[in-house]
């Protein structure tokens, strides 16, 4: 990577990112498709329906865009091969799930049915995973085949909405925060009141996920994430209209936010930290990520291995989640994606992959770092609903 | 025997087609569309309860959305016709041998995806793209000023998705008239613009006639152009109907959003295709 700007003014970590020296998708091409493919999402149902699906001794994951380590030259997924090469099982990985609501909506009436849905492990975020848990929707895991399961972080490993991770396991962490372009906000982002400045109205986007972004406003308001009622939490949202009909927000936006920063549409957001390293990394330092002052928020994105999925799949998906949870292998993946590794022992992995990204608090949160990272309670399904239609509306939609 | 059967054999996979994919679904969105939510149940879990102030509440929530949906694909209509139509009398008229190739290029854009189109719209007229920094220098526009999220924009992106939907039809109309009556016209000592208003014109009334229900009609419910080029104050029903669906996970008012703009649209097309008079010719 050539990189000939000044990156003095970037945050340690950022500039530990950015000269790290793994190779990174071009990430407009990426971005572009993923709004793209989002819209389209709406208009297939995909999958089969003949039970169990896929082919034998094949794999089908569903993940998130630039969620894995990607070789640009050979245009593949090294540690995935790996797997391959190692198992003997193959995978067949598709970038396709770009939005919570969005791929719930693609599979949900397979799912009540219980016929395949054309994947055999999905990666939905805490509160999705929540409702599939409630609806029973994932597989239990036959422990036997993840021994590694004891190597997820203390601090991940008993969540309210599955104490156990009987059926979860954390893929990445993800802290939502500020980013920014660093010519219009050379001091950075720390508060509300820096976000919501002169120079960034009418370009500030903030994130379509409304845990994150009222969340961040929230905690802005002294708002404990844990013990949000429906009154704060409509204040918040109300706020959060107000700027959007004051002309300060021009958009609420999934993963598309970091077109609009390289466009220069956007100048400031509220975004996800892998994200932003990936996009500052890409445009010479000229964007930058903090968590803010008043806290951030963090969540995860759990392996979960649907219902439908056979007998056999779900041994080779569990097989897959055990390799994933190696110290070696996370680190790998953490160089590249850049969000919270879950995986403990993947930072000493890092020394030996890059020494200065295994001392970033973005990917492995010291003990300040975790103390500003929040998580929002788990809403009861009448609040998911009255909260999501009230989010939405505030959008103009 | 077999000469009657004949007929209704050939409709069939039509009819079939027809009855699987579009009167099925109907039907399944109609029972959704009076439903409520199960009490106590989880997100996503309705019952069928035949609440019909489902409509009502729909569509006095969304008023705007509908309102702006109908300005909008209205003004795109407009505009596609004002260009449509010289481009495709141009083509019928004085390609001569390009004929063939200019319409091949109308149609050029389907070759790539209605999603990227539509994308390249938002870096054209983006912070970086050339338009801005032009209108800026010649001080059309303020400094502040962006092009993207903005109504602005979504027509745009509408007009210019829609525009091949209006040119061929108007194309095909135009093509069939006989150059002979506009020699007649000229004969009667009709002017260029009389020989157009009373001659061409109306002569190509059914294109325009199908050129502008091909254009409206999607127009006023696509979500598209107004999710990648808008901003939240310039939302469409579409977009409402897709966030009411995807991320609320609240089908009946997604369901009876869907229907009511289905009947707005047939209402409008009525009344329309009964003032331009061209029943014989749709």
């Amino acid at each position: 990577m050539s990189k000939k700007v000044s990156k003095k003014d970037l945050s340690p970590e950022a500039r530990a990112i950015i000269n790290s020296q793994v190779t990174r998708r071009g990430l407009i091409a990426g971005t572009g498709a993923v709004g793209a493919a989002g819209l389209l999402a709406a208009c297939g149902s995909g999958g089969s329906d003949s039970a169990g699906g896929g082919e034998a001794n094949t794999i089908r994951w569903g993940n998130w865009p630039l969620y894995l380590d990607y070789d640009e030259k050979t245009k593949k997924y090294p540690t995935l091969e790996a797997f391959s090469a190692e198992s003997g099982i193959k995978t067949k990985y598709f970038e396709d799930y770009n939005d919570n609501d969005e791929f719930y909506g693609k599979v949900q009436a397979q799912l009540k049915l219980n016929e395949d849905i054309g994947y055999d492990l999905v990666t939905p975020t805490d509160w999705m995973a929540a409702r599939w848990l409630r609806l029973g929707y994932a597989q239990k895991y036959d422990t036997a085949n993840i021994p590694n399961k004891v190597n997820i972080l203390d601090s991940l490993a008993s969540p309210s909405f599955d104490p156990k991770r009987e059926s979860t396991l954390t893929w990445q962490g993800i802290m939502a925060g500020f980013g920014w372009n660093t010519k219009t906000n050379p001091k950075g982002i720390r508060t509300l009141d820096e976000l919501f400045a002169p120079q960034n109205k009418g370009k500030i986007v903030v994130l379509s996920e409304m845990r994150d972004t009222i969340g961040i406003i929230l905690l802005s308001q002294g708002v404990d994430l844990q013990k949000v009622t429906e009154n704060q939490f409509m204040n918040a949202v109300d706020f959060m209209a107000g700027k959007i009909s004051d002309g300060w927000i021009r958009g609420v936006k999934g993963n598309e936010y970091a077109e609009d920063l390289t466009s220069g549409d956007a100048t400031a957001v509220i975004g996800w930290s892998g994200d932003m390293f990936i996009l500052s990394s890409e445009n010479e330092g000229k964007f930058d990520f903090a968590i803010p002052e008043s806290g951030g928020t963090i969540s995860g994105d759990n392996f979960i291995i649907p219902t439908p999925v056979g007998a056999e799949a779900k041994a080779n998906a569990e097989k897959l989640i055990n390799y994933y949870y190696e110290p070696a292998v996370a680190a790998e993946v953490a160089a590249y994606v850049n969000y919270v590794c879950p995986v403990k022992g993947a930072q000493a992995e890092m020394e030996k992959i890059d020494p200065a990204l295994a001392k970033s608090s973005y990917i492995f949160p010291d003990d300040a770092m975790s103390k500003k990272l929040n998580v929002f309670r788990s809403l009861t399904p009448a609040e998911e609903s009255a909260w999501a239609e009230a989010f939405q509306q505030a959008q103009g939609n | 025997m077999g000469k009657i059967r004949t007929p209704y054999l050939l409709l069939l996979p039509g009819f079939g087609f027809l009855f699987t994919f579009f009167i099925l679904p109907i039907i399944n969105l109609a029972q959704t569309s009076t439903q409520t939510p199960v009490g106590g149940g989880d997100t996503g879990q309705y019952e069928q309860t035949l609440r019909f102030s489902n409509y009502v509440d729909a569509f006095v929530e969304n008023k705007e959305q509908f309102g702006r949906s109908f300005v909008y694909a209205l003004i795109a209509t407009l505009l596609a016709l004002a260009i449509a139509y010289p481009l495709a009398y141009a083509i019928a008229f004085k390609g001569g041998k390009l004929k063939n190739f200019m319409l091949v290029l109308v149609i050029a854009p389907f070759f790539t995806s209605f999603l990227l189109r539509t994308v390249a719209w938002k870096q054209i007229l983006g912070e970086e793209g050339f338009v801005v920094p032009t209108l800026r220098n010649l001080g059309i526009i303020s400094d502040s000023t962006t092009l993207t999220s903005s109504a602005f924009a979504v027509v745009m992106g509408m007009t210019y998705n829609f525009l091949p939907f209006m040119t061929l039809p108007l194309y095909a109309s135009i093509d069939r008239i006989d150059p002979r009556t506009l020699e007649a016209s000229g004969d009667l000592y009709a002017n260029g613009f009389t020989t157009f208003r009373r001659v061409t014109l109306p002569l190509s009334m059914p294109g325009v006639v199908a050129g502008t229900l091909l254009t409206f009609i999607p127009a006023a419910g696509d979500y598209v152009n107004a999710a990648i080029l808008g901003s939240p104050n310039t939302k469409m029903i579409g977009n409402v109907i897709e966030s009411r669906y995807f991320k609320i996970v609240d089908y009946p008012t997604a369901a009876a959003l869907s229907f009511t703009l289905m009947a707005v649209i047939l209402i409008l097309v009525t009344v329309y295709v009964r003032k331009a008079g061209t029943e014989e010719l749709v």
